[in-house]
């Protein structure tokens, strides 16, 4: 773990983890794992595992935060001090309160937030293990949880990254891609109204090659997309088949 | 918390743009009038004011000498940090850093970071022991829209002004000397938000337009027309082809900036 | 003009429902003349209209409706309510006392206390007010005996089934009086507390399959099986 690998890309233009530049980890959905929350779902995708659980609508607290045309969305992304190499404080880092904010403002567009006014929606992300591309994996996992607590939505959001690893476009950086890669570019995307609701980059792209990084980042979204749909049907469709039989 | 924008505001806002037009009379892709001051405050080791239009940023530089992070032992530091005063609008209050006054120090140092503004190896005075540790810290003084531009290029031209003290090391401790060294500058990034109301995009949004904005969209292009940072806010969205448009956009007017600046 | 999914499929937030000459029902949007579900459920077909019967919801108040409740305050003027959703519910004095009423606290707690249970009636409820109830109805009020189970509120209709059908013979089955809130919470009085227990597995069971068919055979047969069975179990 503490030695700079020499190349991200080897001689047959595979990764460190043996994946094609344009494959995506194994991602693994599932939906309603935390019985108090009245939404919930966990992800695994590569190494990473997080939680995300949503509570409400419900009254607001403190009162004067209300607002009276619509429901208020919170967000609160945070990572479990053994989540990463080296502990982490379990105090929120100014880098969780800037995640926190961009997850809030990539969920809330699909929020039907104008039928509950004055009331509060809770989106709470809990970081497990963390393995680069927390924040997509959170909203992915954010998304469902919203889905499984019944609160309506336009669509289901889902989120990948691409960026550059040595010369390559690659999709879904691993850890080691995201620290020592040339760039990195979170996307979330409502697939069916065709909305990009995140969008982050840092690294040195041209814009041809940003281009085809957010092109692969959507590519990546559309297919977990589906995966995010099995999942929340899997509990019904089981109850179904055993029901039925 | 958002204000309350009347619809009355929001219709005109919308009804304009269809005509091509903005509150203020600007084009859809026109920057607001933009002065650039440096070397304002003597005591920071370097400062620049910027105005664009009304909203008025100062970032001042404060240069010390410190131990490098431990997985970069031959580099210097770099720090930013962003304070909404509270005299600047009555919506910020005194505190703690909040979520805005956070993600706008964080996306200012994205761009200068990832666009190695600062040859960060330069700094180093002893590997391992003492490095130059920059502190940017970046004071909005009057909100009215688009701080993120605004900060980004007072974070530049505060870092052009800034200088070091020059040192020598004697028997493993370092001594000032007299004088000083510019710090040294490879890159000036410019920033470039776009807002996008209704289906229109508009660069530089002013305060009312940010108040009825879907959402923006921030690229920090760098002197070779590369992209280093970008940033989305705000709670809409925008579609894959609006991206793309905006990232033409931000390429075109940072040219067009760095040639008004000289940048 | 097309529609997508068979009725009684499951769909997600954002499929895509119908175009063209449909009209949005429940748990739908429009957006750009296509109607798009917002909700995990089963699509329906109602003529032209399109609803989704969501698998989980929560109570949002409605004037008219029957629900219960617990209270949670004693004020100075009235009985806070908590009804399992997200806005609190209110009642006050005068639509519990057939007779005018001096405001002391004592009084009110003595009426109605923290803890109780009531079945009330949403007298008033818009998007700037929280919800008011009454239960200055014959049938409402106080509740001192029974079970008391939630459901998920869209689940409410599978429970009464078809003109009643389901619940009907769910309380023939059991011998027990249920009342059902629209706001998801039952409450089951019956002779024993094997009877009570009977009807509340029973509507546990119709919340988690409410999405199959067959269900009313499968909860009957259900019910008549466990019968001897409690017979049984008393004889020991």
């Amino acid at each position: 773990m503490n030695e700079k690998p020499e190349k991200l890309i080897d001689k047959k233009g595979l990764r460190l983890d043996g994946r094609k530049p344009d494959e995506l980890r194994p991602v693994k959905l599932e939906v309603g794992v935390i019985p108090n929350a009245d939404g919930s779902a966990y992800i695994e995708q590569g190494k990473n595992r997080i939680l995300a659980g949503v509570y409400g609508p419900r009254e607001v607290h403190p009162k004067h935060l209300a607002l009276q045309d619509r429901a208020v969305l919170k967000c609160r992304y945070h990572m479990a001090p053994f989540s990463v190499q080296e502990r982490k404080s379990p105090a929120p880092s100014r880098r969780e309160i800037e995640i926190s904010k961009v997850i809030r403002e990539s969920l809330e567009p699909s929020v039907f937030t104008e039928y509950y006014p004055r009331t509060m929606i809770d989106v709470f992300i809990e970081v497990l293990q963390a393995d680069g591309g927390t924040r997509c994996a959170s909203i992915t996992a954010a998304s469902l949880a919203l889905a499984d607590a019944g609160i309506p939505l336009k669509d289901l959001v889902v989120a990948c990254a691409a960026g550059k690893a040595d010369d390559t476009i690659v999709l879904d950086l691993m850890d080691e891609e995201d620290k020592l890669g040339k760039a990195d570019v979170p996307v979330a995307l409502m697939p069916s109204l065709n909305g990009i609701t995140l969008l982050q980059m840092d690294g040195k792209l041209t814009h041809e090659e940003f281009e085809t990084a957010v092109n692969m980042a959507i590519e990546g979204c559309k297919k977990i997309y589906l995966m995010q749909k099995e999942a929340l049907k899997a509990k019904y469709m089981g109850i179904k088949e055993e029901a039925e039989e | 918390m958002a204000s309350v924008v009347t619809r009355i505001k929001r219709k005109q806002i919308v009804q304009l743009l269809e005509k091509g037009k903005r509150l203020d009379g600007r084009e859809l892709t026109d920057y607001r009038e933009l002065k650039i001051d440096q070397g304002i405050i003597e005591r920071a080791e370097g400062s620049a004011r910027v105005r664009l239009g009304k909203t008025e940023i100062v970032v001042g530089t404060k240069v010390e000498m410190g131990e490098p992070f431990s997985d970069t032992p031959n580099e210097g530091v770099l720090t930013v940090n962003a304070e909404l005063v509270p005299l600047a609008s009555p919506k910020f209050e005194a505190g703690p850093p909040d979520e805005n006054s956070i993600e706008l120090a964080r996306v200012v140092d994205r761009g200068i970071r990832e666009s190695k503004v600062i040859d960060t190896e330069k700094l180093c005075i002893e590997k391992g022991k003492k490095v130059f540790v920059v502190f940017v810290d970046v004071y909005v003084l009057n909100h009215d829209g688009n701080l993120i531009d605004a900060s980004a290029l007072a974070a530049v031209a505060a870092l052009l002004n800034t200088k070091m003290s020059n040192y020598e090391v004697e028997d493993g401790e370092v001594k000032l000397k007299s004088g000083y060294t510019q710090l040294p500058i490879k890159q000036h990034p410019i920033t470039v938000t776009c807002a996008k109301i209704g289906e229109k995009l508009v660069v530089d949004p002013g305060l009312e337009e940010e108040q009825v904005m879907d959402a923006r969209l921030s690229m920090a292009i760098d002197d070779d027309g590369d992209i280093c940072a970008i940033q989305k806010g705000g709670t809409g969205y925008f579609t894959p082809e609006q991206v793309i448009e905006v990232s033409k956009l931000a390429k075109d007017k940072a040219k067009e900036m760095r040639k008004k600046l000289d940048w | 003009m097309p529609t997508f999914y068979e009725p009684k499929q499951i769909v997600t937030p954002g499929d895509l429902l119908a175009e063209g000459d449909y009209l949005a029902g429940e748990n739908t949007y429009v957006e750009n003349k296509v109607i798009y579900s917002s909700r995990l459920g089963l699509v329906e077909y109602d003529n032209k209209k399109v609803n989704v019967v969501a698998l989980k919801g929560f109570y949002i108040p409605r004037i008219g409706d029957l629900v219960i409740g617990t209270v949670t305050e004693v004020g100075f003027n009235g009985w806070t309510i908590d009804i399992n959703a997200p806005y609190k519910a209110f009642l006050r004095p005068s639509d519990v006392l057939s007779r005018p009423f001096k405001p002391q606290k004592d009084e009110l707690s003595e009426v109605l206390n923290v803890g109780d249970l009531v079945v009330a009636k949403i007298i008033s409820y818009d998007r700037s007010h929280d919800p008011q109830l009454t239960v200055a109805e014959p049938g409402l009020g106080k509740v001192t005996r029974g079970q008391i189970l939630k459901i998920t509120p869209t689940k409410i209709p599978r429970v009464i089934g078809k003109k009643g059908s389901m619940i009907t013979m769910i309380k023939e089955e059991t011998g027990c009086q249920i009342i059902l809130g629209l706001n998801g919470v039952v409450l089951i009085t019956g002779k024993t507390l094997e009877d009570e227990q009977a009807a509340l597995v029973a509507i546990r069971k119709i919340e988690e399959e409410s999405h199959t068919s067959g269900l009313t055979d499968r909860i009957t047969q259900m019910l008549k099986k466990n019968k001897p069975a409690e017979e049984e179990n008393k004889n020991e």
